[in-house]
């Protein structure tokens, strides 16, 4: 496989370092970017993700809230229309219920409903996902929530170098992206990340593993899961590829049905409930493009139809290595 | 409004005293790795085991944040008992049985204050006596639902009793940038109800204040929203490093000023409490808890519990759901 970082300086970071040092780079950049949230400044974020930009670019650029998800994702609209570029971090993406009317009402909508006027140039963080055994609307995966908001991207990065590189570029997107970073992969996924400049563009995907029998599509965390079953597959001779989507807003519509083609076979993975998840959107989207090149229906691997569980019920919920193979080993005995 | 009598205090001051013992155990069980995050509860005491000393627990309901479980044993001991599966992540720590009227811990900000008001407006609706009374925090006071369900509970002269737990910090955040008002209890006028500001730390004050916003409630004279001012003296959680952001000054001065060292002297020069009855409570305390978690421990839990109480009955979806999740399992055993 071809290695787009090879003639770079690369650094082992985490995907928590990767995002710390995206911020730092990006405010040394641009000093129209603030950041503001919940606890970002002297504490750095809950997670640490904001350490150290309130020493190195002080008080009025970044700014703890009072805790007011609303108010945070409305003071966005004003700041990017008063010519800020705001950064905005929402402690945890269950929390953004509380702005539900300011993001999908209103960030999401503010390009449209102006016609153009103003850029809203707004990156709104959060972090989400399981696998940690938090307290209750800490985990959920929403990403369909808002796949379902027209006028918002969704970045959702599943590497380090990937973190930086997406969210290098939200920040310097003139629409508004919703930065979602896997709970499990601020300190669980680690990598080579290119020094200095370094920008992926939203909407493209990534092949994670090349493969020729069955496509393992996932997002965020489910492609290092995915990686993982491609990885234990292959030892049993299985040829798995698995595709990183990046972001299912834009979504990379070719690089699926190239994929899929190729293929004949596709797994889709997500972490939220199965009933109207993105993965739904993706199969729909194969259906579209090469439904004559299938051989199998497509499988879903999700979480179930409840709201995120307690702890001691988690791992029953959150798709696993395994199920993702039992899916796999399934779609490829089909006809 | 009556004032505790020396033997309610008492009482108080030995629920307060087991709040405290039982949340230090659990913090180190946390550590262990036995149970999951724990909000710390010292310097609470005295605020929310007063103001739940002048409720009527036949009657009146609680909403409760997420610091308040220990402190609320009035309620009876099931509350133990459910916050301790709750601490290990068992999913009937969200069932609190019938008829106790206290809700479950509220992990989003705020959204307890509407569902009191709700419940206070249901209670006068079915000519019940009884008022709500709802716990949140000073950084849960900049949420909107503390402002829309303040200005309903004023409009439908609903009897609620809002209890804002000013411990000084919301995580890392201090009061002063959550708010530019003077104080909490000021919040009040815009709702047009009266807003009252007590020292949390000082037991009777507070158990007066609420007893007397009680009365109001109950004489149909609606809402009030008291302030207790009180510091936390812990952790935000088991997550947090207050050494961050907490000045080391002011915690000191805040722990000369701890509500239990208050209460015990004042009830040890009547001759009510001594290092005696101090240690009988501690040991009582840990016995209770490590009785709770053991029971807690031994309940059974299956798998597909996951896919109970989503509804009243499974959708078809759930029951293929169920049947996989199922099947997953015996496919891992095997
Ligand atoms: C809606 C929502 N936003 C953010 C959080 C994250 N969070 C948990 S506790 C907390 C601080 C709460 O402070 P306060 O209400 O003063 O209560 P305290 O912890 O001081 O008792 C925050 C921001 C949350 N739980 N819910
Ligand atoms: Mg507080």
């Amino acid at each position: 496989m071809e290695n787009p970082l090879e003639d770079v300086a690369t650094s082992d970071l985490t995907m928590l370092q990767a995002i710390n040092e995206t911020l730092h780079a990006e405010m040394a950049r641009d000093d129209r970017v603030v950041v503001l949230g919940e606890d970002v400044a002297r504490n750095g974020g809950v997670f640490r993700a904001t350490e150290g930009l309130f020493e190195k670019f002080g008080e009025q650029r970044v700014v703890d809230t009072p805790i007011s998800e609303a108010v945070i994702a409305g003071a966005t609209v004003g700041l990017a229309i008063a010519g800020l570029v705001p950064v905005a971090e929402i402690q945890f993406l269950g929390f953004s219920y509380q702005a539900m009317h300011q993001l999908a009402g209103q960030v999401a909508r503010l390009r449209y409903r102006t016609q153009g006027r103003f850029d809203p140039s707004i990156t709104i963080r959060a972090p989400f996902g399981g696998g940690v055994r938090t307290p209750e609307l800490h985990s959920d995966s929403l990403e369909a929530q808002f796949a379902n908001m027209a006028g918002l991207k969704i970045a959702m990065p599943a590497t380090a170098a990937d973190a930086k590189g997406l969210l290098a570029a939200s920040i310097r997107e003139p629409d508004p992206v919703l930065f979602l970073e896997p709970l499990r992969g601020y300190r669980g996924i680690r990598g080579d990340v290119p020094d200095g400049e370094h920008l992926v563009p939203l909407g493209v995907a990534r092949t994670a593993r090349e493969g020729d029998d069955i496509v393992i599509i996932a997002w965020s965390y489910q492609v290092e899961l995915a990686c993982r079953a491609a990885d234990t597959l292959r030892s049993e001779g299985l040829s798995v590829r698995v595709l990183d989507l990046r972001t299912i807003v834009p979504l990379d519509i070719e690089a699926i049905a190239t994929a899929v083609s190729h293929c004949g076979r596709a797994v889709v993975v997500q972490e939220s409930c199965e009933t109207g998840g993105f993965a739904s959107e993706v199969i729909a989207t194969i259906s579209d493009e090469c439904f004559w090149d299938l051989e199998a229906p497509v499988a879903r691997v999700s979480g179930y139809d409840v709201p995120y569980p307690v702890g001691m019920l988690e791992d029953h919920y959150v798709p696993d290595e395994a199920r993702i193979i039992a899916a796999v080993r399934h779609t490829l005995e089909l006809a | 409004m009556t004032s505790p009598s020396n033997a309610q205090l008492r009482e108080i001051l030995v629920d307060m005293v087991m709040a405290r013992t039982q949340s230090g155990r659990l913090w180190n069980l946390q550590r262990q790795g036995q149970v999951g995050t724990v909000a710390p509860i010292d310097g609470h005491e005295a605020t929310i085991v007063a103001a739940v000393h002048a409720l009527e627990t036949e009657h009146d309901w609680v909403a409760p944040q997420y610091r308040e479980p220990l402190a609320l044993r009035r309620y009876g001991p099931e509350i133990l008992e459910r916050f301790m599966l709750y601490s290990l992540g068992h999913p009937a720590g969200g069932h609190i049985p019938e008829p106790i009227r206290v809700l479950p811990n509220q992990i989003s900000l705020g959204t307890q204050i509407p569902h009191a008001v709700g419940i206070a407006w249901g209670m006068t609706l079915r000519s019940e006596p009884g008022v709500a009374l709802v716990f949140f925090g000073d950084g849960s006071s900049s949420e909107g639902d503390f402002y829309e369900a303040g200005n309903l509970a004023g409009v439908l002269n609903a009897p609620v009793v809002m209890l804002c737990v000013n411990n000084q910090w919301a995580i890392s955040t201090p009061v002063h940038q959550q708010t530019a008002a003077e104080s909490f209890a000021a919040k009040a006028a815009g709702f047009g109800i009266p807003g009252i500001k007590v020292d949390g730390n000082d037991a009777a004050a507070v158990y007066d204040a609420v007893d007397e916003a009680r009365s109001r409630a109950l004489a149909g004279k609606g809402p009030t929203l008291v302030e207790a001012v009180i510091y936390r003296l812990g952790a935000h959680t088991t997550a947090d490093d207050p050494t961050r952001y907490v000045p080391p000054e002011d915690l000191e001065a805040a722990r000369r000023n701890d509500p239990i060292l208050r209460l015990r002297s004042q009830l040890e020069e009547l001759g009510l409490w001594d290092d005696d009855a101090q240690a009988a409570t501690e040991a009582e305390a840990m016995d209770l808890l490590d009785k709770a978690l053991d029971a807690a421990k031994a309940m059974p839990l299956s798998p597909d519990a996951v896919l109970d109480h989503c509804f009243s009955a499974d959708t078809q979806r759930l029951e293929r759901q169920r049947a996989d999740l199922l099947e997953a399992g015996q496919r891992e055993d095997r």
